[in-house]
């Protein structure tokens, strides 16, 4: 927002207290409240209004504190927003950064706990990336604002309550490459925001027994980064993807299909894919903890894979956990 | 040069003669998009757009054809955007339903019901915090005023004193369903708008003098105020929703309201008029009609003639 005065933030809550998981905080006091603003509770509007403000030069940064609000304005954003400067055969386009908070914990229930990255990916012009570290978050962001397209960023709430190391200044991340998290050679697991972290702790898990699992976060799901994915199972020949939604229609099923379509020779067993179960996700702990994919369900489909035992001492496994960590207060 | 009335008068005879020309070489179906006329409808485009400056902007919904000659956008680049042609102000990529000349104000054009309201009111936002002083006119039908963007955008225009004039076409129906089934009888859109603390106003929608009079006070309350308007304006589609046809005989309008609309034709009341007053004459109309027509033929010639875009386009600009 300092180096281009071109950029605004919109959003319910944004010049809150709390500021969008702290995000938000004191931004309008530096930038003022024409370009930090609040909203009124009209999402389909002020999409609308955001799409036309970047057609006369704005890079309007649009927030929803749950993805679930978006739907309000999935209209304007598939049939307008994603269309522009096809439609207009690229006499403008729409600069629009809207950032979803997506994801789980604390009894959220069934409107408050979704992902639906598969939506927003189904749609040619625009682009739709989840970060799963602090890191990649800004340089993200910073490389979202100056795309001329629409980006969707899906922040998932937990990964809010995480920390890393991120570069001071001005920086940029590639939001149309995937990276290879941890390198091995006994099989690919795919996956992207918070599920990164479960398969990396799984990962870490497998190691002790002598698996070793190359991770690769792919950070943006529209477009897909395809060969990092093939040059990866092209070295371990199996794959294993974990998503953050349910599996139908998800994000793994588009990256074995994509591998089984270009790289059948490379694989050496049935990829597979893992999404939580195919319910609308339930408040009570009781059952929402069933829902996920758990540590539990990513060592048993690697050890299917590899057909092997491993004798893993179960009850050392992190058990699914309706909050992010256990200091976690809530409300919301 | 033209007097005002004689300026309006040619251009929506202009207006008039376009779409009767789509209307009549439609069946050779080399315009192959769906075509939403303004035949009957055409004052309050050029009432409207003739109270603009060329730096204001414009944005409608589906039946735009009226509002981007009326702004003064290319005619030809619309044909070639009818036949599908490469020239086409969209590429071939629009068609109908997508007019766009941002170089002479439409902004977009776009066939959901509602969606260009808010896009419009989001230009007049842009145009507010680059302090560009340019008006943005939201051309929406009554249909429109049922979808709940409207009652958002009327609300943030006023919250956040845009610039934007909101101009209702009501002309009765969304397609076969008639106002009375969509509407209550108590509803009134003026009051909608007034409710969300937008200065609204009505008038007779086939009185080009009277649409270009309401349309520039309100444009001077607009830019005096930096506030909103509404302005909604009764008028007429005479053809069937899309398509180039008369459709009379299905039976969904009531007995006798074409004629009773065709009657009030804008154009054939300014005209008789004008003659009447001595403020135009037999000859000059003859040459208007044939000054028009030319134009029109030259246009539709190019427009056949002109190339398609060829396969690698279908892979351009998805992304900008």
């Amino acid at each position: 927002m300092e180096r281009d005065d071109s950029v605004i933030l919109m959003g319910l809550g944004v010049p809150d207290p709390k500021g969008i998981f702290g995000t938000t905080l004191g931004l309008q006091e530096r930038f003022g409240s024409s370009r930090v603003m609040d909203i009124p509770t009209a999402e389909n509007g002020v999409t609308g209004v955001a799409i036309g403000a970047a057609l006369t030069g704005m890079r309007p940064i649009l927030t929803h504190q749950r993805v679930e609000f978006s739907l309000l304005s999935i209209e304007q954003i598939i049939n307008q927003a994603a269309k522009w400067c096809y439609m207009t055969d690229g006499k403008a386009s729409v600069p629009l950064v809207i950032r979803c908070i997506i994801g789980r914990g604390w009894g959220q229930g069934p409107q408050h706990s979704q992902s639906l990255e598969p939506i927003f990916a189904h749609v040619p012009g625009m682009k739709v990336v989840l970060p799963s570290t602090a890191s990649d978050a800004k340089g993200m962001l910073i490389s979202a604002v100056e795309d001329n397209n629409p980006v969707v960023i899906l922040e998932h709430r937990w990964l809010h309550e995480t920390y890393g190391e991120v570069q001071a200044g001005y920086f940029k991340t590639d939001i149309e490459k995937a990276r290879v998290v941890r390198v091995g050679k006994d099989l690919t697991i795919v996956s992207y925001s918070y599920m990164l972290l479960e398969v990396l702790r799984a990962a870490e898990v497998l190691a002790d027994y002598g698996v070793e699992v190359e991770v690769v976060d792919l950070r943006s799901i529209r477009p897909v980064d395809e060969e990092t994915v093939f040059s990866s199972v092209a070295k371990t020949g199996r794959l294993l993807c974990v998503d953050n939604g349910w599996s139908h229609l998800n994000i793994g099923g588009e990256i074995i299909a994509r591998v089984v379509e270009n790289k059948f020779k490379d694989l050496k067993s049935a990829p597979k894919r893992l999404g939580i179960k195919d319910v609308p996700i339930p408040s009570t702990r009781a059952l929402a903890n069933l829902v996920y994919v758990s540590q539990h369900d990513i060592l048993m489909a690697v050890e299917a894979q590899l057909n092997t035992t491993l004798n893993i001492s179960y009850k050392n496994v992190v058990q699914l956990d309706d909050r992010p960590d256990q200091n976690f207060l809530g409300p919301f | 040069m033209d007097s005002l009335e004689v300026d309006l008068l040619r251009q929506m005879t202009r207006v008039r003669r376009v779409e009767e020309t789509i209307a009549e070489l439609y069946g050779e179906q080399e315009m192959r998009c769906p075509v939403h006329l303004s035949i009957g409808q055409e004052a309050i485009a050029v009432g409207v757009c003739s109270a603009l400056h060329k730096r204001d902007v414009v944005v409608s919904a589906h039946r735009s054809h009226a509002h981007y000659l009326a702004k003064g956008c290319d005619l030809t680049s619309m044909l070639c955007e009818l036949y599908g042609k490469k020239d086409g102000c969209a590429g071939g990529k629009g068609g109908s339903m997508h007019l766009v000349d941002m170089e002479n104000g439409q902004l977009a054009a776009v066939p959901i019901v509602g969606s260009a309201i808010p896009i419009g009111e989001g230009a007049a936002y842009g145009y507010k915090l680059q302090s560009e002083e340019r008006l943005v006119v939201i051309f929406l039908g009554d249909g429109a005023t049922e979808e709940g963007v409207f009652s958002e955008s009327l609300d943030f225009a006023s919250l956040h004193g845009l610039r934007v004039i909101f101009v209702v076409e009501n002309n009765l129906y969304s397609v076969y369903t008639p106002l009375g089934l969509r509407q209550s009888s108590d509803r009134s859109i003026t009051r909608i708008a007034q409710g969300h603390g937008v200065r609204a106003f009505s008038g007779d929608g086939n009185d080009v003098l009277e649409v270009f009079n309401a349309a520039h006070q309100v444009n001077e309350y607009a830019t005096e105020n930096n506030a909103p308007a509404l302005i909604e304006f009764s008028t007429y589609r005479w053809l069937e929703h899309c398509g180039p046809n008369w459709d009379d005989e299905l039976g969904y309008r009531e007995d006798g309201e074409l004629d009773r609309w065709m009657s009030k034709c804008p154009i054939r009341n300014l005209q008789n008029n004008l003659i009447e007053q001595g403020m135009l004459d037999k000859d000059v109309l003859a040459l208007m009609e044939s000054e028009i027509q030319q134009e029109i033929d030259l246009a539709i010639d190019h427009a056949k003639r002109a190339d398609f875009p060829d396969a690698p386009a279908l892979f351009t600009h998805v992304y900008g």
